[in-house]
């Protein structure tokens, strides 16, 4: 029981983990077209992203290995279910993740347009659908008792689904023009500054949205109601977004990236909390619905996985922070003249 | 069309694709990351250029590898989820640890190498690049081991309808996991090694850059030869693992029928799978495959016809595969021995440079070849004596798996053109005169 209820939370981590960090490239490729003005100001935005989008993307395979390795049924049903969303977002990765890599190698206009439009729809793409898909599971989705999806890709695409990519969206778009902030000096990034703060009233409009329809297309707050303690998770994620606009009119851009990081984790939290102990729940009957103790590995499995976890997960943390902070400082027209710049 | 049959087709489109950029990424990075070390040493800014522009073409294969990689991930869930539920236990832990131990640091350093030069001192850059090639040799074990489990389950027992981890030793540390990690890494060894010769080749016919690609040449060379004898010694000593654990997949390999003492090896044997038998057979050495896989040339092997027709794989593709993979495996040892015997002559002798230019795609085709007979050569299983692929796949429609399957052989296809254009472009233009370090 112990073991199981780590492990449910411990996923939630990593989901959110994956959620702060990719998020904020999501986010960049999302605004891509409309901050990046001129070719210039599009390769500071990828040369800002550069070093450290691939190490945050692996926290998605680690978020899935995660799930194969702790909950087995739930990564079976899970991404069987989510067939024609997960593919579309993979495949949207993988035209994302080469794209920074090609767009420089060929010198023609037409070339690097190609690749702008695979950023773009590669990172708006996950960022939506991804939104879509944890609403859904907060909501329920319609399995059976064998674990059999009864629905479509159009099944997911429902109001209370939609707004969770929506909000996704705007919780990364935000993220992502709050980096572009910090990376950036002159017109692109009073560019991105003014688009955080026109973004920023919506985000808060979507969010109350969310939470309020939350109340009547899930049953997450049932274990709010249950455990009133847990209801400070909520007002965390809300003085994280209040907060977001409270740093940005000061133009201390980090600590506002980092509230907009710790809205992104409340909010991935916030719905974790409502699930528990459901990690996959049936929208057709409450006993169809996996759970973390009807649907996870053995014992022996999921203590060697701590152990791993335990030691690892704070190292990999130790080496990012490492990696980010080498990083750190504005992108300059120096850094785009290496041989190496995207 | 079944679901079953597309999946299979999509997961091998999305395996294969794969693996013609991680082997060059597995060896490339010890490569780069010596010439790397040697400039720091020596301070010789030939080193430099090598580091660069091998470091350049590694950097748009190692995109196509890792991007690549995501989707086979997922897949086990998207399309195998009978198999994800009843083996994630054991399965499942393993993909879990390696991106946990060894995909974060890969990837989380790559992004450090490319942007660091000007950030880290000579000494850290290098061995950042080291640490990339410690990884992803590292992410090579954990797959490898998920792949041995595959082949021959060990450490388990069925409980509740599914396979649960009992003895996680005797999963890690397999004789099957151990000796297919060394002949599947060397041969990815040998593949970047080939790479960089036939392109080093390339530019000696042409008389460019001569001290360059020499020194590159040299350097993939003893790389080369090297693993080419491991690979071929490892393949042996798997083809006796194989005997022992795996009967019908060898049986299949060598295309044996019957079961016999003396068994024989056939320098060339097409199967007939409906009558039972070879319809063709040349060069039998008998008692060539007792010997090989039982170190005595009287032992019996066991011939398909010892096992039910629903247990035996498709003998026609694993033995072409395997006799394919083992012609090339002795060819590639020829051609690094030749060289190492040239090797100081390399500029004079266009003949072999053409022959190691023509080379570059063999080893490609060596490894493909590879997997084809560990995969085909496991069916009608998934999991070896535990569970047949046709009980593994997802309860999905037909219309969904051959919507992605399309979806995957247009996307591969266009990411391998631009990919390997690429990769030719840069490779062909040679280095930059000067560096900006």
């Amino acid at each position: 029981m112990v073991l199981q209820t780590i492990w449910f939370f411990l996923w939630g981590l990593l989901w959110a983990l994956f959620f702060m960090t990719d998020g904020f490239d999501l986010g960049i490729g999302t605004l891509y077209p409309f901050l990046g003005k001129t070719d210039q100001d599009k390769r500071i935005m990828i040369n800002a992203l550069g070093p450290l989008w691939d190490g945050n993307e692996v926290w998605l395979i680690t978020a899935g290995g995660v799930t194969f390795a702790a909950f087995p049924l739930v990564y079976s049903v899970m991404f069987s279910s989510l067939y024609s969303a997960l593919m579309l977002i993979l495949f949207a990765l993988i035209l994302r993740g080469v794209s920074f890599e090609f767009r420089g190698k060929v010198d023609d206009p037409r070339w690097r347009k190609i690749w702008d439009t695979c950023i773009f729809v590669g990172s708006f793409v996950p960022a939506l659908l991804f939104g879509v898909a944890f609403a859904n599971i907060f909501q329920g989705i319609p399995i059976d008792h064998n674990g059999i999806y009864h629905g479509t890709l159009f099944t997911l695409l429902n109001p209370y689904g939609l707004l969770g990519g929506i909000f996704f969206v705007l919780l990364f778009m935000i993220h992502g023009a709050l980096w572009i902030s910090i990376k950036s000096e002159g017109d692109l990034q009073e560019r991105a500054v003014s688009t955080a703060k026109k973004l920023w009233p919506v985000l808060l409009g979507v969010a109350v949205i969310f939470f309020i329809a939350s109340k009547f297309s899930t049953r997450l707050y049932d274990n709010y109601v249950k455990h009133p303690a847990f209801f400070i998770v909520i007002l965390i994620t809300v003085l994280a977004l209040l907060s977001v606009r409270f740093f940005l009119v000061r133009k201390t851009f980090f600590k506002a990236w980092f509230a907009s990081a710790l809205t992104i984790v409340g909010a991935t939290f916030f719905g974790v909390i409502g699930l528990f102990p459901n990690l996959f729940p049936s929208s057709l009957n409450p006993r169809y619905s996996l759970t973390a103790y009807n649907a996870s590995s053995s014992p022996l499995t999921l203590k060697i996985m701590l152990v791993v976890v335990i030691i690892f997960i704070p190292v990999v943390i130790g080496y990012q922070i490492w990696a980010y902070n080498l990083f750190k400082g504005k992108v300059t027209q120096a850094d785009l003249a290496h041989d190496e710049a995207y | 069309m079944d679901v079953v049959l597309l999946s299979r087709l999509q997961f091998a489109t999305a395996t294969m694709f794969h693996f013609l950029f991680v082997p060059f990424t597995l060896g490339l990075s010890f490569l780069v990351a010596y010439m790397e070390t040697r400039y720091v040493k020596t301070g010789d800014e030939t080193y430099l250029r090598m580091t660069k522009f091998w470091g350049k073409l590694f950097l748009i294969n190692f995109a196509i590898g890792v991007v690549t990689g995501i989707t086979l991930e997922f897949q086990f869930g998207t399309n195998w989820s009978r198999y994800s539920a009843y083996v994630g236990d054991i399965f499942g832990s393993l993909l879990a640890i390696e991106a946990t131990v060894s995909f974060f640091l890969e990837s989380t350093l790559i992004g450090v190498w490319i942007f660091g030069w000007k950030k880290l001192s000579k000494k850290a850059h290098a061995t950042v690049m080291w640490l990339v090639a410690f990884a992803s040799t590292l992410s090579a074990v954990w797959i490898l081991i998920a792949n041995a489990w595959m082949q021959n389950p060990v450490g388990f027992t069925i409980r509740d309808g599914r396979a649960e981890l009992v003895d996680f030793a005797a999963v890690l540390f397999q004789k099957y996991a151990i000796f297919k990690f060394i002949h599947t890494v060397s041969a990815a060894y040998v593949l970047s090694a080939f790479f960089v010769m036939g392109v080093s080749a390339y530019h000696l016919l042409k008389k460019q850059n001569i001290d360059f690609f020499t020194r590159s040449f040299k350097t993939a060379l003893g790389f080369g030869v090297i693993f080419s004898f491991v690979v071929v010694i490892m393949g042996d000593i798997n083809g006796v693992i194989i005997a022992e654990k795996q009967p019908t997949k060898l049986a299949a390999m060598e295309s044996l029928w019957e079961t016999t003492t003396r068994a024989p090896v056939y320098l060339f044997a097409l199967p007939d799978e409906e009558n039972e038998r070879n319809k063709i057979e040349i060069g039998a050495m008998p008692g060539m495959l007792s010997f090989l896989v039982r170190h005595d040339i009287n032992a019996e092997v066991r011939g398909l016809k010892a096992f039910p027709k629903d247990e035996r794989p498709p003998v026609l593709i694993t033995s072409f595969a395997f006799k394919g993979m083992v012609g090339l495996g002795f060819y590639f040892i020829l051609a690094t021995v030749l060289g190492w015997w040239k090797r100081n002559r390399l500029v004079d002798s266009p003949k072999y440079l053409k022959l190691m230019l023509l080379s570059i795609p063999l080893p490609y085709m060596a490894c493909e070849l590879g997997w084809v007979v560990a995969e085909v050569g496991r069916q009608p299983w998934i999991v070896y004596g535990l569970m047949k692929t046709s009980d593994a796949v997802s309860p999905i429609a037909v219309s969904q798996v051959l919507t992605t399957l399309i979806g995957f052989v247009l996307v591969y296809g266009l990411l391998g053109v631009t990919g390997f254009y690429l990769i030719a472009k840069n490779a062909l233009k040679g280095p930059e005169l000067a560096t900006d370090n």
